[in-house]
Order: C-alpha cells, then sequence, then structure tokens
C-alpha cells in the first residue's frame, strides 16, 4: 500500500519505512515555534523541571506577535519572561517582524518538514508541503526539551481541484466553501490534502490562505503537492527543500473530494461558527461598524493589492473603522513601495503594525458590545474579536474592503462607481 | 460524586477561555473567566470534583493550552463529550485532565445532575443509570495515568 504525504513525512521522522494511519510513532521535529499566546505558561513549566535543558536550539523560533507593541501591564509581564529567556539562552526571536505563520513562510518552513507550533493555525505550512501542526505548551516542552514528540498517523482528506477561480473569487471563499461543506469537525483527526491541475492556478499566498484555515474543520495539518510554484518561493526566499513527497497512486484516503474551482462564489461565514457559510449575497445590507484587513490569513500583499484596487479614488465609510493590518514587516515595506499604504490612508483606514490584531481580540481594535465586524481573520467565533457579546463575519480581502466603502456588507461586484 | 455542569456544540476554546485572559500571567489569574461568555456563573459554581459535559467537538479552534488548564486548575475532574476536538483532547491528557469520549450521556442527562466517572472502567453513573464510554488508547491512559507528559521527563 502506498502512503500519502503526511504518512510519508511521519514515516520520515520516526525513521521508519512505512507508517499506517492510527499507529503511534516517536518523531523527530524540524522546527519548533511558539508565540506570546501562551510561551509565557511554557517557560513556567520548564523552570519547575527537575533537569530543565532544550535538545537542538537552532530547532527554537519564538515570535512576538499576538499583542504586539504590548497593550498592558499585565502582558508587558508575559512578554518581558519570553524576550528575557529568548535573550538567555539565545533563541531566534522576532518581536515587530508580523505574524507568526508569515514570518515563519518568509523566513524559516521547508518542504517536507515536521513542524510543531503552539498556535492552532501552523498548519498553513503545508502550502510548501511542510507538516505543521498546533500544539500546546506541555507538547511545545516536551518537544523542546527532547527534541521529539509522538504522533497518531492521521487519515487524509484529499481534495482535488480543477478549473480556475473566476475573477472576484478568491482562495479565501474556496477553503470557506470547503469547511462549510465538510463541517467545523469534518477532518478532525484527519491530514487535508489539495493537489489537482487547479492547483497550478493558485499562487504562494492562495496556497498558505487555504493550508491556514484547515484547522476550522478540525484538520491535525493541511499538505499540498510540492510543484514549481512552491519551489520558486522557497526559492526566492534563499531555502533548499527537504523532501518533495508526493502521495503514491496507491495510496489510501478516508475521502477524496473533487472540486472545480470555478463553482466557488463569494463566501461569508456568520457568527458564530467558522462552518456556517452563505453565498455572501445572502449578507448583502448587513449592519457593520468594523472591517479588518489583514491576519495570517489574508494580510499579505496580493491581498493588500486586492483591496487598494477597490479602495483607491474611494473612502471608507463614515460610520465604519476600517483596519489594514499587513502580516509582516517585509509585506508592509512591499505595501510601501508600492504605494498601496497611501491609498489606503487616502481613504481614510487605519493602517496598523503588522501583529494578530483584532483576530484573536485581545489586542488595539477590539469591538465593543453589540457591535459587527466583518473581517479576513481567522475565526468568528463568540467573542473572538473583543465583546462576548459581538459578531464577526468572515469573507475574502475583496468582500472585507467593499464592505468597508459601502458601510455594510457588500460584494466587489455590486460596488458602484 | 460531582455535579454535571452542560454546554452545547461546537463549544471552541475562546469560550473555555478568552484570548484576552489568556496572556493574564498566571492561571490563577486567568480561571475566575472560565466559561465566561456561555455561563457568567460557571467559575464560582464549579466546585472540585464537578464535571463538564458536552456535545460533539468540544473544544476546537485555537491551540491555548490554557483552556484545559483552567478548568484542571478550578477542579473539573473529567470532561465527557459525544467527540473532541484533536488539539485540545491531546492538550488536556498532556496536562492530566481526563477527557471522555460518551455517546449517549449528553442526550440523557441534564445541569445539575450527581455524576460519578470509573475511568478504568470506561463507564459512568448517572441518576442510577450506567453510560459505557470509549475507553483512552493505551498510549494516552499511561500519559494521564503519569500525571501527564511533564511527569514523565522528570523521570527521565
Amino acid at each position: 500500500m502506498g502512503m500519502t504525504i503526511a504518512e510519508k513525512i511521519i514515516a520520515a521522522a520516526a525513521w521508519e519505512a512505512t507508517v499506517k494511519p492510527g499507529d503511534i510513532h516517536t518523531v523527530t521535529l524540524d522546527r519548533l515555534m511558539s508565540n506570546d499566546g501562551t510561551t509565557h505558561l511554557t517557560i513556567d513549566m520548564y523552570k519547575k523541571l527537575k533537569n530543565p535543558r532544550i535538545a537542538d536550539i537552532s530547532k527554537l523560533v519564538w515570535i512576538m506577535d499576538h499583542n504586539v507593541p504590548c497593550d498592558s501591564v499585565k502582558t508587558a509581564a508575559s512578554h518581558k519572561k519570553m524576550r528575557d529567556f529568548a535573550k538567555e539562552h539565545g533563541i531566534k526571536f522576532y518581536e515587530g517582524a508580523g505574524v507568526c505563520h508569515q514570518v515563519m513562510m518568509e523566513n524559516h518552513v521547508t518542504s517536507g518538514e515536521l513542524i510543531f507550533g503552539a498556535d492552532s493555525h501552523t498548519c498553513a505550512y503545508g502550502a510548501v508541503g511542510a507538516f505543521g501542526t498546533g500544539v500546546g505548551c506541555t507538547d511545545y516542552l516536551y518537544a523542546m526539551v527532547t527534541g521529539k514528540s509522538w504522533l497518531l498517523v492521521p487519515e487524509t482528506l484529499k481534495f482535488n481541484l480543477t478549473g480556475k477561480l473566476k475573477e472576484g473569487v478568491y482562495a479565501r471563499d474556496l477553503i470557506l466553501s470547503i469547511i462549510g461543506m465538510i463541517g467545523a469537525n469534518g477532518a478532525n483527526y484527519m491530514a487535508m490534502e489539495f493537489g489537482g491541475e487547479g492547483l497550478n492556478t493558485l499562487n504562494m499566498s492562495d496556497r498558505i490562505s487555504i493550508c491556514n484555515l484547515c484547522v476550522e474543520a478540525g484538520a491535525k495539518t493541511a499538505l499540498m503537492e510540492v510543484d514549481e510554484i512552491a519551489l520558486s518561493y522557497l526559492k526566492e526566499h534563499g531555502r533548499e527543500p527537504k523532501h518533495c513527497f508526493k502521495s503514491d497512486e496507491d495510496a489510501h484516503f478516508a475521502k477524496v473530494y473533487d472540486i472545480d474551482l470555478g463553482t466557488i462564489k463569494p463566501i461569508v461565514a456568520k457568527p458564530h461558527f467558522v462552518d456556517s457559510v452563505v453565498d455572501a449575497k445572502v449578507c448583502v445590507g448587513t449592519h457593520i461598524d468594523q472591517a479588518f484587513l489583514g491576519s495570517c490569513n489574508n494580510g499579505r500583499i496580493e491581498d493588500l493589492r486586492v483591496g487598494a484596487e477597490l479602495i483607491k479614488g474611494k473612502k471608507v465609510h463614515p460610520l465604519v473603522r476600517f483596519l489594514v493590518v499587513p502580516a509582516s514587516a517585509a509585506v508592509y515595506r512591499q505595501a510601501l513601495e508600492e504605494g498601496i499604504i497611501d491609498i489606503f490612508m487616502e481613504a481614510g483606514a487605519i493602517v496598523m503594525n503588522p501583529n494578530c490584531s483584532v483576530c484573536w481580540g485581545s489586542c488595539q481594535g477590539v469591538i465593543g458590545e453589540g457591535e459587527v465586524l466583518i473581517s479576513t481573520g481567522t475565526r468568528n467565533f463568540k467573542g473572538r474579536a473583543g465583546h462576548k457579546d459581538s459578531f464577526v463575519y468572515l469573507a475574502s480581502a475583496a468582500t472585507v474592503t467593499a464592505s468597508a466603502i459601502k458601510g455594510e456588507i457588500t460584494t466587489a461586484d455590486l460596488l458602484t462607481v | 460524586m460531582g455535579k454535571i455542569f452542560k454546554f452545547g456544540q461546537d463549544v471552541d476554546t475562546d469560550q473555555i477561555i478568552a484570548s484576552q485572559y489568556i496572556i493574564y500571567p498566571t492561571i490563577d489569574e486567568m480561571k475566575v473567566h472560565t466559561f465566561e461568555s456561555l455561563d457568567t456563573e460557571f467559575a464560582s459554581q464549579v466546585q472540585p470534583g464537578d464535571y463538564v459535559v458536552a456535545s460533539e467537538n468540544f473544544g476546537c479552534g485555537s491551540s491555548r493550552e490554557q483552556a484545559p488548564t483552567v478548568l484542571k486548575a478550578l477542579g473539573v475532574k473529567a470532561v465527557v463529550a459525544k467527540s473532541f476536538a484533536r488539539i485540545f483532547y491531546r492538550n488536556a491528557i498532556n496536562i492530566g485532565l481526563p477527557v471522555i469520549v460518551c455517546k449517549e450521556l449528553y442526550d440523557n442527562v441534564s445541569a445539575g445532575d450527581e455524576m460519578e466517572l470509573f475511568m478504568h472502567e470506561g463507564v459512568v453513573r448517572v441518576n442510577g443509570k450506567e453510560y459505557e464510554c470509549t475507553k483512552l488508547p493505551a498510549y494516552m491512559q499511561e500519559i494521564l495515568d503519569q500525571g501527564g507528559l511533564i511527569a514523565s521527563l522528570d523521570r527521565e
């Protein structure tokens, strides 16, 4: 029996010739990412160990991104703990560089690696064929100390993509459609693998956006075949692949879905579940107080270009706050160079430094009681963007920007000049 | 015996402990906000030995280990649900909070009912009736029996 990409990566990391779903293996990790959401607790646990040690310091990457810059005295205490520890131990550390997954994609991740990230959206790394999976701080600490962990080999769901997304439809609409189709636990404990000729029509930004959101269907990881587009992305960023795995012809998939990209429409996920998806047209006219363009899901230069093109020469609706947050410092600088930041500021948007922002509801930009946000963020859970009785709609960069202009939810094609 | 606190389907980790609290320096500062968006009384009413019972996909969303940790810190003895989201499930076992899959329980019990868990037998008893639970895989039961993953590090 052949193996899937997920099985091949686990087999390589476990020094086994073959593995199969349901097996538990001890694996060696290639990289360990952690951010300010949980690192302070990892450090507390580390300090309580009888024999505290770090297996391989070169594998650790710590990224301050959730509350940057620091927003309160309590956060400052947690941040200081993380910053001081990283400095003391010589851990690769970023602050102000951007959202962790974007920073990882730009600087660290390569094909065929097995990566633990203390953040659920670590599955984004599948865009270059790396097995990224989210873990809590105990798993992280164990891997940090031993260099290893245990993994249950997941079943794989295969998504065969054909055709091409229509004009005005984005990768974001595709992945929201898929999550709506299989449900919030439709891929629980499983890997989601994407392939097929349709993948060739999707650029790296699209691919990161797709893989990043797979955890919203419960997936353990997301994986894509490594092709020329992925390889040239790695090359541009000065990296070589570790392994370029493809699933074998006779690999076993728990289920195979064929998806014609040409059938996908603009989608909105309604409060308070990511799988509560509807055709965006259903939500047209819905009141909003704030719009957010950013996050590890949709804060890349490609997303900012989509927004800038729509808003150029127009204004943000006077009753709406429009937050634009580039996903990384590199994206921000590129946007400055292209004049995109000027366009947003001219339109009256609030352009912020790269960070997780309102996507995680604990820093600048949170919304108040009863308020409504339309967002390119990752989640629309109850209270996710601030007050427990507030509402978040998820959509593409185009739908979010169009809504910011109109002052209510709308799609880009309905915007009149 | 412990009292049942009942929650529904797709309870995400933001509902268990919201983002604005997880960056607080200590678990003690966080735990008073547990389930705040769903039940403002939970943190003050739950007693050590009580149980959380839920429907499908409990603990979906973020990887924040603070979610099982605040439940354990408040003395919750176990979470019994129809199913769990992957990261929460793994985190709970790693910190030594029993997470039990029981398909039948949720639809047959009410909040406030008294429950008893017999983990190694894979059974819960409520209102004089017993419900079969799915036993943990041996590998995970061993981690739980050791008191969590970190305990094994200290023995190595």
